[in-house]
């Protein structure tokens, strides 16, 4: 493929991502409202547009208009860095997700991978294919997003947000490890790193032929412990409900963020919003099987090309209401308990988990 | 022509990063700086084709230990460092010193030996999957010094954990 065809297919690919994207954060937030609403028996948003619809661009607009504070004694620098690190940080991390098998571009003769850097398809090998540390990249990049979090609460200058910073640092740095140590369970029964070809081995049936043909050959009927580590270990990562404390606003008043306002709240607020998207996307890739989905026949041919992807984004979409359900349910955990949790419960879990299928997968072998 | 620019543009970050670090007065700036040659490192491991070591230097280095340096500085609220009599004499003598070992490295790497062996950019690439190859290495070929070097760390460990345990008498 030629340079000018690779640039254009890039800058597509990235424009459609993060417009898509960002549709999907500010839409999640008024599902958010209106579940949690539901769940609280009130409303919800209801006054801008039907069913409040319009309400995420009302609020994009408050935050674009809204007066930027920087307080004074703030690390000016660091200050301004710490939301920009944590939203791109963020955003990094999707250009490595496959959102499904492939596009067959006429122009060009080949199959454009449903990923912004996949390699596309020639004549000899008419899969797409995508780098083979896709996994490892996500968690680099998640890791890295901590010094947005970190600065921001040092940087403000303020003990709430101190506080919160300290304690964001330290509860990502425990979960990462239970949160790694659960996706090698996985990684060994796939034997690859790249994320297109762990998709690609949870194709088919458990049982095929059986009566069991339905049962499809996702990794989580076999890793349910290694899904539920990654799981709490995802919530922790997030700083989501339980495990919100960098922000607990009935301790913390808001956490990392309390000196922020502006564009410069709102980007924090993105940067959580497409991680949970982000590690939405890996449990659905390692665990529920990606793109597969059952086909439906009855189907016109456009939707029949847009299936995978459609399961792809109804499986994100499952997540992302689970995310909002246990928000709505469980109440905090307290300092202590989180981190025992997280040292004590969870990482001895995830290496048990990891030496009984080791011996399951070389005992198969 | 790429690859180049790109070595060159990111061998200048972890230079400068490197200098920054070292001319900065608060830890917190310095820290931050080590994260930014950490990061330019793994890009560079990239360049050579391995994709591996470039992810773990990030995982490993830039993510966790950096951010642990960052956490204990703002956790001690670590302000600028004063300039003392010691970092003065430290600055006489070390200015020659990293002059005479740039000097012995610039001279060693120009005359091209062969034991010191070559890079190449991608040079890596050809030889396989990275992760797969450095697997076997860890697991065949040097089973025993990496075993013993995780009983090592695991001591290591055990050690911090008696020391904070151990009650003020």
């Amino acid at each position: 493929m030629n340079t000018t065809n690779y640039l254009i297919a890039a800058v597509v690919k990235i424009a459609l991502v993060i417009f898509i994207l960002l549709t999907g954060v500010a839409y999640t937030t008024w599902l958010e409202r209106k579940v949690i609403g539901r769940i609280q028996n009130r409303w919800g948003p209801t006054r801008v547009g039907p069913f409040g619809l319009l309400q995420p661009l009302a609020d994009g607009v408050k935050f674009i208009l809204k007066e930027d504070m920087i307080p004074d004694n703030v690390h000016r620098g660091l200050f301004i860095l710490a939301p920009m690190l944590a939203l791109v940080m963020s955003l990094i991390s999707i250009s490595v997700i496959p959102f499904g098998e492939g596009l067959h571009v006429p122009m060009t003769h080949q199959t454009t991978p449903l990923q912004i850097t996949g390699v596309p398809g020639t004549p000899d090998h008419p899969m797409p294919t995508d780098i083979n540390i896709g996994l490892l990249l996500i968690l680099g990049v998640t890791s890295i997003g901590v010094y947005g979090i970190a600065l921001a609460g040092w940087s403000s200058n303020s003990k709430y947000a101190l506080l919160g910073a300290l304690r964001a640092s330290a509860q990502m740095i425990s979960y990462e490890l239970a949160l790694g140590l659960s996706l090698v369970g996985v990684l060994m029964m796939a034997g690859t790193l790249s994320l297109r070809e762990i998709v690609n081995t949870q194709a088919g049936s458990w049982f095929p032929g059986g009566p069991l043909h339905l049962v499809p050959h996702w990794y989580i009927f076999p890793q349910f412990i290694a899904f539920f580590i990654y799981l709490m270990a995802a919530y922790a990562e997030t700083n989501r409900i339980p495990f919100d404390l960098p922000e607990a606003e009935t301790e913390l008043v808001a956490g990392y963020h309390t000196e922020y306002s502006s564009m410069k709240f709102a980007m924090f607020f993105m940067a959580e919003y497409v991680n949970m998207i982000t590690v939405s996307c890996v449990a659905t890739l390692l665990f529920f099987g990606g793109w597969h989905g059952p086909s439906l026949p009855f189907l016109p041919q456009l939707l029949q090309d847009l299936l995978p992807v459609i399961w792809f984004a109804a499986k994100i979409f499952v997540f992302m209401f689970v995310y909002i359900w246990i928000r709505g349910t469980l109440p905090r955990f307290r300092y202590d308990q989180l981190m025992a949790f997280g040292w004590k419960f969870l990482l001895p879990l995830a290496i048990a988990n990891i030496i009984v299928t080791s011996l399951i997968v070389a005992w198969r072998a | 022509m790429m690859p180049q620019i790109l070595f060159l543009f990111f061998a200048a970050i972890c230079v400068a990063g490197a200098i920054n670090l070292v001319l900065q007065r608060h830890p917190i700036n310095s820290a931050l700086s080590l994260v930014v040659v950490m990061a330019s490192l793994a890009a560079l491991y990239l360049l050579l084709g391995a994709e591996f070591v470039g992810a773990v230097q990030v995982i490993v280095y830039a993510g966790a230990i950096m951010v642990l340096f960052v956490f204990v500085i703002m956790l001690l609220n670590a302000g600028a460092e004063e300039q003392s009599e010691g970092s003065r004499i430290a600055l006489w003598i070390g200015g020659p010193g990293v002059a005479v070992f740039a000097g012995v490295l610039m001279w060693l790497v120009t005359r091209g030996d062969d034991a010191i062996g070559k890079a190449k950019v991608g040079g890596m690439i050809s030889s396989g999957d990275n992760t797969h190859n450095v697997a076997s290495l860890l697991f065949k070929e040097f089973l025993l010094p990496f075993e013993v070097t995780s009983v090592l760390i695991l001591i290591a460990i055990m050690g911090a954990v008696v020391l904070a345990s151990r009650k003020e008498s």
